[in-house]
């Protein structure tokens, strides 16, 4: 049991990792970094998986397997105790981020071998783990929240690691000012939480929780108000509508960091969130609604901008969003475990689409555009081959590992405890427009005619320790979704076994259920549905499959059949193609409703009004008064010995005065 | 023989006491300025003189001749300053003698 005993070495080791590089890195010669920056992750991959053996040997009462290290903060009270925790849950998410992040540090030595700063490059990706692995791993809200920040902040300085150019610092800065609005919400949701519980420990905060009743869906209690808080924070951090304005833009920075951070694990954050505070939320129906709308309307609204982007970064950041909304829809029909396996198979075939983005950007010397490249297939195979299995990965091609995840939230969305048609139908059409997109990106990319310049562009396969870590994520993107063995195809869902503690434990219970069956009405959206709905879903099963077709033929029609006809369809619809090319001109919109007002104030308001009259009066303000008056005074002291004489002959005068006054008084 | 009365000798001392203090502050010889310091000092010793005088007593007397001694020493002294500051200075104008050091 070492490492049960010491949760704190998977947090020390990425730590140590990220001192040791940025503090002495910059004389080391790469290889130095490398073996410090990979092998701590390393390290704290195979920590993980010690920590998961151990970890299936503990008995049922035992977990969630808390450790209490000191009392960090206690004021009154207000008790906060440094503490981890390992569950179900974490276990999983442990898994993902340690097994992805430590795949993308290997690939990031060969992406990142000829870029500067590369000791800091790596010292960052460690600080992010160690940031990550605190978030998953804490047992209450306040440690949770020091990974939830930690991680915001390496993902500025990783979007802005190449801060020279302004886009990316832009970029950086963008991304942390709009994740803090959520944070905002984020804060006060944990107040709130410490305001009605009276702790910010999960275990007492869900034992307290599960007395409680669940809440009508009219009124906001305080456990929808907390979970709306809540979420406000993990839409900006995990870049949901209407805050998904920052994460297109984060692709300024590498590509592996894209990868890891704005793909695989941090962007996820909310939806771990979402899960880990599932016995609040299973008790506030109207979040769930909000979070269930929120992550339908995002996996549909982004799916349409990625249709015609042309930067295959780009392309591939609005999927990433629109995966998300599929995450969210998952948790907030209910399907917790639906919405954490997605966010597992998505961590490797987004993790591989972006890295295999990077193999190809890599090889074309920089280039981003799609319509700059073409005919790829044969130059870098292991890239295509790969990038072809996340495709249809994410795709949902039946059988790999999106299919099964994506089928089980739309499944959930369907028939689930808090299903509604219409978010099936936006999760059924985003998955439509998923298949089309991602095709067109396949097939713009690796197949037809080549459209750059053949003689400048040196087109050359990336070197092992990039391509190893394709093939390996290619392998759990394409066997991903058996973890799973969902039993949609007559397996036993492990994966929903599993976790089922973490999501149960403190769910509703039958009385509480029956009790909000009978506030809502006799019918609620889900009711009724019984066996008469697993009917309907075997009837709906297809029609992920078939969607997923219709995307790929269109793509296949526009892109390699017909390539002329993508241009007939963009001039017939011209203004819609404009509209979603500028990505609804939302950043537009924002600019003129925030930005620019805000600026206006900061300038005129706050900087020339308040800053510069005020403040600045006040702080000049003083000097300038000792100095008038000491110019005023210093002209007595003239070194003119008439006016030294005047002030003598004036002063004995008033003297006198005064004298004779003051005897006069004393006559009387 | 009627006796003079003492408010005579003081409002004629006070007087040029007053000529003596305004010539002070307004002129700007030097040399004037110090023939009306002595002014000045010889306005008061009238007043001493009267009081001695009026009391019958002899302090006033005694006074006068101090400041008579005292005022030789000064004259002696201050002209000597004077004839150093003309000649370092070619002014006798006070407004010109400003500074301490040249």
């Amino acid at each position: 049991m070492l490492l049960l005993d010491h949760l704190w070495i998977l947090l020390a080791l990425p730590l140590a990792g990220a001192a040791t590089n940025g503090l002495l890195g910059k004389r080391w010669p790469r290889s130095t970094v490398n073996s410090v920056g990979v092998g701590s992750v390393s390290l704290a991959f195979l920590a993980a998986a010690e920590l998961v053996r151990e970890f299936s040997l503990l008995k049922a009462d035992q977990i969630p397997y808390v450790k209490s290290y000191f009392t960090w903060i206690a004021a009154g009270p207000f008790t906060v105790d440094f503490s981890l925790q390992v569950d179900q849950l974490t276990v999983v998410m442990l898994l993902t981020v340690a097994f992805v992040g430590m795949l993308i540090h290997i690939y990031s030595t060969g992406y990142m071998a000829h870029e500067g700063g590369y000791y800091r490059f790596f010292s960052y990706l460690n600080l992010f783990m160690f940031f990550m692995l605190t978030l998953v791993m804490a047992a209450n809200l306040i440690v949770m929240f020091v990974g939830w920040e930690g991680v915001g902040l390496s993902s500025y300085l990783l979007i802005g690691f190449w801060f020279l150019k302004k886009s990316a610092a832009d970029a950086g800065k963008k991304a942390f000012i709009v994740t803090r609005l959520g944070d905002f919400g984020f804060t006060v949701g944990i107040l709130a939480t410490f305001w009605v519980f009276g702790s910010v420990q999960y275990g007492e905060i869900f034992g307290k929780a599960a007395s409680m009743p669940i809440e009508a869906n009219s009124q906001i209690g305080p456990l929808t108000a907390i979970c709306l808080l809540l979420f406000l924070g993990a839409i900006g951090k995990s870049a949901q509508l209407p805050l998904y304005v920052w994460l297109p833009d984060a692709m300024e920075g590498p590509t592996p960091v894209s990868a890891l951070i704005h793909a695989a694990t941090m962007v996820t954050a909310g939806v771990y969130v979402v899960a880990r505070m599932n016995p609040l939320f299973s008790r506030a129906p109207m979040a769930m609604l909000v979070v269930a709308i929120v992550g339908g309307l995002t996996a549909f609204y982004s799916a349409t901008i990625g249709l015609v982007q042309t930067d295959i970064k780009k392309v591939l950041a609005y999927s990433t969003v629109s995966q998300l909304g599929y995450m969210f829809l998952g948790c907030g029909v209910g399907a917790y475990a639906a919405g954490i396996f997605h966010l597992m198979t998505h961590a490797f075939f987004k993790g591989l689409l972006f890295l295999a983005a990077g193999s190809v950007i890599h090889a074309m010397g920089g280039e981003q555009d799609m319509h700059r490249m073409g005919g790829l297939r044969k130059k870098i195979p292991v890239t295509y081959w790969t990038m072809l299995i996340a495709t249809l990965a994410i795709a949902g091609v039946p059988g790999l590992s999106g299919f099964f995840s994506k089928d089980e939230i739309l499944e959930a969305a369907a028939s689930g405890p808090h299903a509604h048609p219409t978010l099936w139908i936006l999760g059924l059409a985003g998955a439509g427009l998923t298949s089309f997109y991602m095709f067109r990106l396949l097939f713009l990319t690796f197949f037809g005619p080549s459209r750059y310049d053949e003689h400048a562009v040196h087109v050359h396969e990336s070197p092992k320790n990039m391509t190893v870590p394709l093939m390996i994520l290619a392998l759990f993107a394409l066997g991903g979704g058996w973890f799973a063995a969902p039993h949609l195809v007559g397996g036993t869902d492990h994966f929903e076994a599993f976790l089922h503690p973490v999501f149960q434990a403190y769910a509703p219970v039958g009385a509480q259920v029956a009790e909000q069956a009978s506030l809502a009405g006799s019918a609620g959206p889900s009711s009724g549905l019984g066996s008469e709905a697993g009917e309907l879903f075997k009837a709906l099963a297809g029609w992920p499959v078939i969607v997923a077709l219709i995307g790929f033929v269109a793509a296949w029609w526009f892109y390699i059949r017909r390539p002329e006809s993508a241009e007939r369809v963009r001039a017939r619809f011209g203004a819609l193609y404009q509209v979603l090319l500028n990505k609804y001109y939302v950043d537009e919109i924002y600019a003129a409703l925030f930005v620019r007002p805000l600026l206006w104030i900061s300038t005129n308001l706050l900087w020339h009004g308040v800053d510069e009259v005020a403040i600045d009066g006040v702080v000049d303000g003083v000097p300038r008064v000792a100095r008038e008056l000491g110019s005023q005074l210093r002209e007595l002291q003239s070194g003119n010995t008439r006016s030294y004489a005047t002030w003598v002959v004036l002063g004995a005068v008033g003297f006198t005065v005064l004298l004779l006054g003051l005897l006069g008084m004393a006559v009387h | 023989m009627s006796v003079v009365p003492i408010s005579y000798y003081l409002v004629l001392s006070a007087i040029l006491f007053g000529l003596g203090a305004v010539a002070v502050v307004f002129k700007r010889n030097i040399i004037t300025i110090f023939m009306a310091i002595e002014l000045m000092l010889n306005a008061v010793n009238l007043a001493f003189v009267a009081f001695a005088r009026a009391h019958g007593q002899i302090d006033g007397l005694v006074f006068v001749f101090f400041v008579i001694v005292v005022a030789a020493a000064e004259a002696a002294v201050g002209l000597a300053i004077v004839i150093t500051i003309t000649h370092n200075r070619q002014t006798l104008n006070v407004e010109r003698v400003n500074l301490l050091k040249l």
